[in-house]
């Protein structure tokens, strides 16, 4: 896939890096204000289509970058997992909230929700990063 | 009257799925009707006068929204992408495969 | 508020209309964008300010992806020959309408008026929200301590589908 003028790719470059930080800055104060780990996770997803679309495809470096959404998008699930099971090794239930509660509007407060949140950004980025790069990869006349 | 007009857009999708050959508008007409069930959760869920469940202050009491039907629309939301980019995926692959976006068509070809 | 959200809806009807009805497959795509950002306006209206957020994203990634899917295979919807099957299937998909339409009027008389909810289970997480889990946003509490097996299973039903997709749009192996 060709990419697009040069014009584009060096304003793609710029803005690629601020929606990043938008969408880190609404996952982290997701328990603050409107917003959390989905909303910040397909944000953060947006940012790298946007740099994949402005500047075309290499066959190669897809692919490695397919590795490495696997992979952060396994770990980001297997994290949330363990922070559930916690709760049961305690000896109380599953999904158990055991860090403490802090102060309330303050950022280290809620426990084990800017946890989980941060667990459920990755995962949500790097599976919706996998699913453009699959789409956009079909070519015609691939499977006959 | 505002439940009525979001059964008016459920039935529009329904008429969709029901009525077309196509397979790309029979996935169109699916989302159609799942964005009709997100606005009825949401609309159970208004109260008149009240501001978006968020506490501001720790002071003064306000009057919120529901936020349990706003829990249940945003997961429904995220499941409801990966529902229809799965249906995409295999729709993409049929046309591969048969040519035809047409269901009628590739009930004949079959194999 | 309430004369806004009524002409939000009827534009959101008149565009599903025209995403089911035309011939070219992506202004149909297109029309489907008018119904989803109508939504995210809904939504804002109906003071719902993280749903906002989550729908326009999502929006935008159903749109690229069913755009990128119809450039890739056909962008025109093949004819219909008039048959008496298409003219049964109407009459037939008409009268189900109607009767569905006569019962769910129906049952809109038995909810509680709109504005005015039942909030008997909400009551505590509204109170209680707060000193029980210590999050400001009473949404992000619900979903990630009152509820946290729903976000669980939802976690894992976006996997699943991921490697659905992955399965399914598989390229083949160079050959040997």
């Amino acid at each position: 896939m060709k990419g697009m003028t040069e014009i584009v790719k060096t304003v793609s470059k710029l803005l690629a890096g601020l929606i990043f930080f938008y969408g880190m800055y609404i996952v982290v104060f997701g328990h603050l204000t409107p917003g959390g780990g989905f909303a910040g996770g397909v944000i953060i997803s947006g940012a790298f289509i946007l740099l994949i679309v402005a500047n075309g495809i290499d066959d190669e470096k897809i692919s490695r970058g397919k590795e490495k959404a696997g992979f952060l998008e396994s770990s980001g699930i297997f994290l949330f997992w363990i922070i559930s099971t916690i709760g049961l090794c305690m000896g109380t239930y599953f999904l158990l909230n055991f860090l403490g509660k802090g102060k309330p509007l303050n950022i280290f407060s809620a426990g084990t929700i800017p946890l989980c949140n941060i667990a459920i950004g990755a995962e949500v980025s790097a599976a919706l990063c996998s699913i453009v790069i699959a789409f956009i990869l079909v070519k015609k006349g691939d499977n006959k | 009257m505002t439940y009525l007009l979001c059964s008016l857009l459920f039935l529009v999708g329904l008429s969709g799925v029901l009525l077309k050959r196509n397979l790309i508008k029979i996935v169109i007409s699916l989302t159609i009707i799942e964005y009709s069930l997100f606005m009825f959760l949401a609309l159970v869920g208004y109260k008149h006068e009240a501001v978006p469940p968020i506490v501001t202050s720790l002071t003064e009491k306000n009057n919120y929204v529901d936020p349990l039907p706003q829990a249940l629309v945003l997961t429904a939301i995220v499941i409801g992408l990966a529902t229809t980019a799965l249906l995409v995926a295999l729709a993409v692959r049929i046309y591969e495969k048969y040519g035809t976006f047409d269901i009628r068509e590739i009930r004949r070809l079959k194999g | 508020m309430f004369t806004l959200l009524i002409l939000l809806m009827i534009l959101m009807i008149i565009g599903a209309i025209v995403a089911i009805q035309s011939k070219d497959l992506l202004s149909a795509a297109i029309s489907m964008g008018i119904v989803g950002f109508g939504l995210t306006l809904v939504f804002l209206v109906l003071q719902a300010p993280d749903l906002a957020i989550v729908q326009i994203v999502v929006e935008t990634l159903t749109l690229i992806i069913l755009i990128a899917a119809i450039l890739k295979t056909t962008m025109e919807e093949s004819k219909v020959k008039k048959s008496a099957v298409v003219i049964y299937s109407g009459i037939g998909t008409v009268i189900l309408l109607a009767i569905l339409l006569f019962i769910l009027g129906d049952t809109f008389n038995e909810l509680p008026g709109f504005g005015c909810p039942d909030l008997r289970m909400s009551q505590d997480y509204i109170e209680q929200g707060l000193e029980k889990t210590g999050a400001a946003n009473l949404v992000a509490s619900v979903i990630l301590d009152f509820r946290a097996y729903d976000t669980l299973g939802e976690a894992t039903v976006l996997f699943t589908a991921v490697m659905g997709i992955l399965a399914v749009l598989r390229r083949k192996g160079r050959k040997e």
